[in-house]
């Protein structure tokens, strides 16, 4: 109890001195939590990525569309429970910089494949039921103020021409990390449209969502899915879901290491200027530390007085920085729109920020710790001031 | 018990300045009775200071012996020293040497924090040693709320309360004006006869190595002489 006092003590000694130095940590901490975040947010699609949903493309690319008639010969394969199918529509609301991801799905079995996606049963009827209806995730309808009803008009860029939607429902994220920024419309809408305007366009998908009985068996049916097409003029591709994700985050995975590493370098940087701060105060506290020594306390104590100060400054900029990545990403999330589907601080972020600023605080007081420790009693009571 | 409380036999000490080694003390050997006040006179430069930290543990010596309460303390561990001196040496430094964040109260009470003493305890030991040095009404003063005087008389509380067998002081008397280092010197004074504590003072002043009872003086890390001091006789 005395040598916690002693170090909160010394802690308020220099209080500009300390209050910048809390200040720094705070920033840093913050920064440090809130491009975490941000990777996180870049994996969030392959984290929260089911592992008895298997994607089938193209094997070419993403851009090659397949035949709908893949859909009934991929159903007759062992081990799939359900098949879906999604087209990237790729329309523009209002102006480019709304962007939002589109999808034209077979709506009933895409709806099952994705029980994430909680929608009211009478909205459910009322979208199914509508061929021009549309469902919209609640992120995308509070940013754009869709309600239920509303028209929707989409300027399209892959299929060209003006298309509109009724928002017949607004669906919620069973979990935090569900994606809630999609728009979701029937491809029998799309294709319809399609075999009066560019027929050879019409009766194909971007991608097939396959589901399977047991997630051990994804290796083995993506296989069987691929070898049933080969040869033929649309041959397949077929992974797990979380690799197809990941696959778009690889296209740009330099972004997000630099992001990682600018992360790690603002804990350096701080972690350099919490050094040198103590470095500075147990340099002026050299003859008191000499003192406790020649009174007979240990190396251990004086140590533990120096390091106590660090943990101290380190942890309150680290509780600031914290209970301030909240709102700030928050704040942050809102201003990048649907740019990141999901953009929550996660229980994992919220541990390295609390591990930087301890890790910060301990390595900050390691070299002022030795000195003082080490020194001889009769050449630090020569700091007299 | 010889009634010798610090025994020099053959003690010498010597420090590396640029590469150089400069001798200090040179086979110096001298004794201090048990319950004596002994003043170590000498030009700047003489081992006075150093002798004062060898025979309070704070430094070791190249060579030699010494012995305080028959034990010969050149051959303790650091760790053993600092336990050794938390329990037989009370430090009177020349510029008081308190912690700044910690009241008068609370800077006599460090000491303590070594012992097992309980909390009640060590408040009655601190208020004790507060009363013999008259500054009762300032327990709660910081270091930077007291003058010069009573700042040296809070070390000198913080010195004795862990009732060593030995006080050292540097230089006491050496930031105070005239009336606050009599006043610190007669409470040097009462703690030597009316106590007993044995006591070793480096000092400049004349003035204030008349107040003990044994005057030693060194120059160029030798003993010059061991005439008692004037008011002795």
């Amino acid at each position: 109890m005395y040598f916690a006092k002693l170090v909160l003590r010394n802690t308020l000694r220099h209080k500009l001195r300390t209050g910048l130095t809390v200040l720094g940590l705070f920033v840093a901490i913050l920064a440090f939590g809130l491009l975490r975040t941000v990777v996180e947010a870049w994996f969030a699609g392959a984290e929260s990525a089911s592992t008895t949903r298997l994607i089938t493309r193209n094997s070419i690319s993403l851009v090659f569309s397949l035949p709908i008639a893949y859909q009934d010969r991929i159903r007759q394969i062992g081990g799939v429970t359900r098949v879906s199918h999604a087209n990237w529509f790729g329309g523009i609301y209002v102006s480019e910089k709304n962007f939002f991801p589109q999808f034209a799905v077979d709506a009933k079995s895409y709806l099952d494949l994705y029980p994430e996606y909680l929608i009211p049963p009478e909205q459910l009827k009322a979208f199914l039921l509508d061929r021009k209806g549309c469902t919209v995730g609640r992120k995308l309808a509070d940013i754009h103020g869709f309600k239920i009803g509303d028209v929707v008009q989409l300027r399209g860029t892959i299929f060209p021409g003006t298309w509109e939607f009724v928002v017949r429902a607004v669906y919620d994220g069973a979990e935090a990390a569900t994606d809630t920024s999609q728009f979701l419309f029937h491809w029998d809408y799309l294709n319809e449209t399609l075999k009066q305007t560019v027929p050879r366009r019409a009766n194909t998908v971007g991608v097939y969502v396959v589901g399977i009985e047991q997630s051990n068996q994804a290796a083995e049916i993506g296989r069987e899915i691929d070898r049933t097409f080969r040869n033929s003029l649309a041959e397949t591709l077929t992974e797990t879901e979380k690799a197809f994700q990941l696959g778009f985050v690889a296209m740009t995975e330099a972004i997000v290491i630099a992001i990682e590493v600018v992360s790690f370098l603002v804990i350096f940087i701080i972690m350099a200027v919490m050094a040198n701060t103590m470095a500075m105060t147990a340099r002026e506290r050299l003859a008191e530390y000499a003192t406790m020594k020649a009174l007979g306390f240990g190396p251990i104590r004086v140590v533990s007085l120096i390091l106590g100060e660090s943990l101290v400054i380190a942890l309150a900029g680290a509780t600031a920085g914290v209970l301030a990545t909240f709102p700030v990403a928050e704040w942050f999330a809102a201003k990048m729109g649907t740019l990141f589907p999901v953009f929550n601080v996660s229980q994992q972020t919220v541990t390295m920020q609390i591990v930087a600023a301890v890790t910060v605080g301990a390595v900050a007081a390691l070299l002022p710790s030795y000195r003082a420790a080490t020194v001889r009693i009769v050449d630090g009571l020569r700091n007299i001031g | 018990m010889t009634g010798k409380i610090v025994e020099i036999r053959h003690i010498a000490k010597s420090y590396r300045r640029g590469g150089q080694i400069v001798p200090v003390l040179s086979d110096l050997s001298f004794d201090i009775p048990e319950g004596e006040f002994v003043a170590l006179m000498g030009p700047s430069g003489s081992g006075k200071s150093t002798l004062l930290n060898l025979i309070a543990g704070i430094d070791k010596p190249d060579s030699g012996e010494l012995r305080v309460a028959g034990l010969d303390i050149t051959t303790l561990s650091e760790a053993d020293l600092a336990d050794w001196r938390a329990t037989h040496i009370g430090f009177i430094f020349q510029f008081y040497n308190l912690m700044p964040v910690l009241t008068a109260f609370e800077n006599i009470e460090l000491p303590m924090l070594l012992t097992r003493l309980s909390r009640r305890q060590r408040r009655e030991r601190v208020g004790l040693a507060l009363d013999m040095v008259g500054l009762t009404d300032r327990m709660d003063h910081y270091p930077s709320e007291l003058s010069g005087g009573q700042q040296q008389r809070v070390a000198i509380a913080r010195a004795i309360i862990s009732d060593p067998l030995l006080i050292v002081a540097d230089e006491p008397t050496g930031d105070l004006d005239r009336v606050s280092a009599a006043d610190i010197l007669n409470l040097l004074d009462r703690l030597n006869r009316e106590m007993g504590k044995t006591i070793v003072m480096v000092t400049h002043d004349q003035r204030a190595a008349e107040h003990a009872r044994l005057v030693r003086h060194l120059d160029k890390g030798e003993l010059t002489d061991g005439e008692p001091s004037s008011k002795t006789l």
